[in-house]
């Protein structure tokens, strides 16, 4: 049976960059261990020989010319939508570095 | 007359065409239904109305209406983007410095070209996660036809737009049964497509190789209407089939003599409602007075679609997700908002966690950490690879099925609609709600979802045709045959 600790919580939390109150630990740890839990079926089902199946369309390697369109939208309008200051058509985050 | 924004693409395209309505009216008589009683369903969340009469206008001014949605207004889903208007997915996410999309999503973009007028957003899940609108950030959606209940979801703002004659049909998107299960549980017409039939190209993604794109109607005929304006490849989205686009509205009424209609055993089950059992099977009955076999056939792995659905979805959820970090659009921590106080970010990284916990709702928060657990070293072979074998399983259930019968029948949902907040602490049993429309999914199969009954508390019953991949036209005969043969459509809620 999956469970999934306090501890298991905040670690995934971190991988996802969430940051989670108490509460919610406690609350996620309840959830995702019963949905986990629910999951586990899959390991009674025989696969053995089963190729995954990755995708339903049949359809391969779809190619289009690599050109720049202009019909879709332009990096300006791209750019407004940001929260963040644009400077010199970048747009301004926070240092990577601290 | 009843107020004209009853009216089907159908109807309102004889009117628009012999000039009895103008575009401006039809329009007009929506936004006035919405302001009406939209304040107690909550089906709508971004309106355009000034836009959409100035498209009315010039669309009465140039007075030619060739194409059957020339003129009709709709309301799309909040994640369908659009040029000019809000697109949030119902997510604080977006909600802060509103999103307004600087493109349009193909699927509008070819509604545009044809005329048809946009009145705005309708309510979902928060980015399509869920079943029932609860996980808005707008709050839930209620059913026009018992405010108590909830409208389903995730297109639950575009089923009860529809069924509330909010607007003449609506846009939706389908990833586990987000079209079928609201479409049931409002009275309305749905269908989920064979995946790529319809372009997703400026959608928002929940789960990729599983969203498609489709709409809400009032019956089967609009919904033919519909599907050949917006089926098609697109070269923006590298997933749509160039196979042809049949003619969906000639096909209606070619009748369904001698087809073949399986019942799966599976799909009749303990736990299911009588009611909707007894309105399926009388169903089936209608389909054999007009002239159908009905077999009984089995689909043996459907009791693993839950299970593999939910590994799937979240872990392209997490995927999907990732882009939002209040870099390039939506909530930023650094200013005050809705989602919480300003903040200072010490580097990006502390950026990107407090620009996406304040950002995402917890049905979100939940999908993308199962999502990244399942996909995390040590566990992707027990999980998601697992889950992709029992889908080729789930797949070839369908295919042996289709070996042996044209059309599958069964319930779009165990009930009809259920109470606001019935499922507020135990997120395992909204997700067993979707037991009957995941599987399609996973099979890339298309589903239809028609009336077929109310209950005795006068809900909707929701009767679901599955087709074989690209069967979009056998579904829409059979449909339209036992819509002809039966009179659920003339019950309207009363609002």
């Amino acid at each position: 049976m999956a469970t999934i600790s306090h501890d298991d919580v905040r670690h995934i939390a971190k991988l996802c960059r969430l940051s989670l109150e108490e509460d919610k630990v406690e609350k996620f740890s309840k959830e995702l261990t019963s949905i986990l839990t629910y999951i586990d079926r899959l390991q009674e089902v025989d696969t053995k020989g089963v190729e995954p199946l990755k995708s339903v369309t049949g359809l391969t390697n779809a190619m289009r010319e690599d050109a720049v369109r202009a019909d879709g939208t332009s990096p300006d309008a791209l750019l407004e939508c940001s929260p963040l200051p644009v400077v010199d058509r970048q747009i301004q985050t926070p240092s990577a570095h601290g | 007359m009843g107020n004209i924004s009853s009216l089907t693409i159908a109807q309102a395209h004889e009117k628009l065409r012999s000039k009895a309505i103008s575009s401006v009216e039809l329009v007009q008589s929506c936004i006035d239904r919405i302001e009406q009683v939209d304040s107690k369903i909550n089906a709508i969340v971004h309106r355009n109305f000034e836009e959409a009469l100035e498209c009315a206008k010039e669309v009465d001014a140039a007075g030619k209406f060739d194409h059957p949605l020339a003129g009709i207004p709709y309301l799309a889903k909040d994640v369908f983007c659009e040029e000019g208007v809000k697109t949030t997915a119902c997510s604080n996410v977006l909600r802060e410095k509103d999103y307004v999309a600087p493109f349009d999503s193909t699927t509008t973009k070819r509604l545009k070209a044809v005329g048809a007028i946009s009145l705005g957003k309708t309510n979902t899940d928060e980015f399509t996660q869920g079943a029932s609108t609860e996980s808005s950030c707008y709050g839930v959606t209620a059913c026009p036809w018992d405010t108590e209940r909830v409208a389903g979801g995730s297109s639950g703002g575009s089923a009860a737009a529809v069924a509330a004659d909010e607007c003449i049909f609506a846009l939706g998107t389908d990833t586990g049964g987000s079209i079928r299960q609201p479409a049931g549980f409002c009275g309305c017409t749905g269908m989920r497509m064979t995946y790529g039939r319809t372009s997703r190209y400026g959608v928002m993604s929940m789960a990729s190789s599983l969203d498609t794109i489709g709409g809400l109607t009032r019956n089967v005929e609009d919904y033919a209407l519909l599907l050949s304006a917006i089926a098609g490849q697109d070269p923006l989205d590298a997933t749509t089939s160039d196979r042809e686009v049949p003619d969906y509205v000639s096909a209606l009424k070619e009748g369904i003599k001698g087809m073949k209609i399986g019942l799966p055993k599976e799909y009749f089950i303990e736990g299911i409602d009588p009611q909707v059992e007894a309105a399926v099977r009388n169903a089936a009955d209608v389909l054999k007075g007009l002239g159908a076999k009905i077999t009984e056939i089995s689909l043996p792995h459907t009791q693993y679609a839950i299970a593999t659905y939910y590994i799937i979805v979240p872990s392209e959820v997490s995927s999907n997700m990732a882009r939002y970090d209040g870099i390039r659009y939506g909530h930023t921590p650094l200013r005050q908002s809705s989602a919480g106080q300003a903040e200072e970010a010490n580097d990006l990284i502390d950026y990107y966690f407090k620009a996406r916990s304040a950002g995402f709702g917890d049905e979100v928060k939940r999908r993308i950490m199962i999502g990244t657990y399942a996909l995390s070293a040590g566990y992707f072979d027990a999980y998601y690879r697992q889950a992709q074998r029992v889908r080729a399983l789930i797949k070839h259930d369908f295919d042996e099925a289709f070996q042996k019968v044209d059309v599958i029948l069964s319930p779009v949902s165990p009930t009809p609609a259920f109470k606001i907040g019935a499922h507020e602490n135990d997120p395992l049993a909204l997700y067993l709600e979707d037991i009957f429309t995941v599987s399609q999914p996973l099979a890339g199969v298309p589903a239809l979802s028609i009336p077929c009954g109310f209950s005795k508390e006068n809900l909707p019953i929701g009767l679901q045709l599955t087709g074989p991949q690209w069967g979009e036209d056998t579904l829409l005969k059979v449909g339209y045959a036992y819509e002809q043969a039966t009179d659920w459509l003339t019950k309207k809620p009363a609002l």
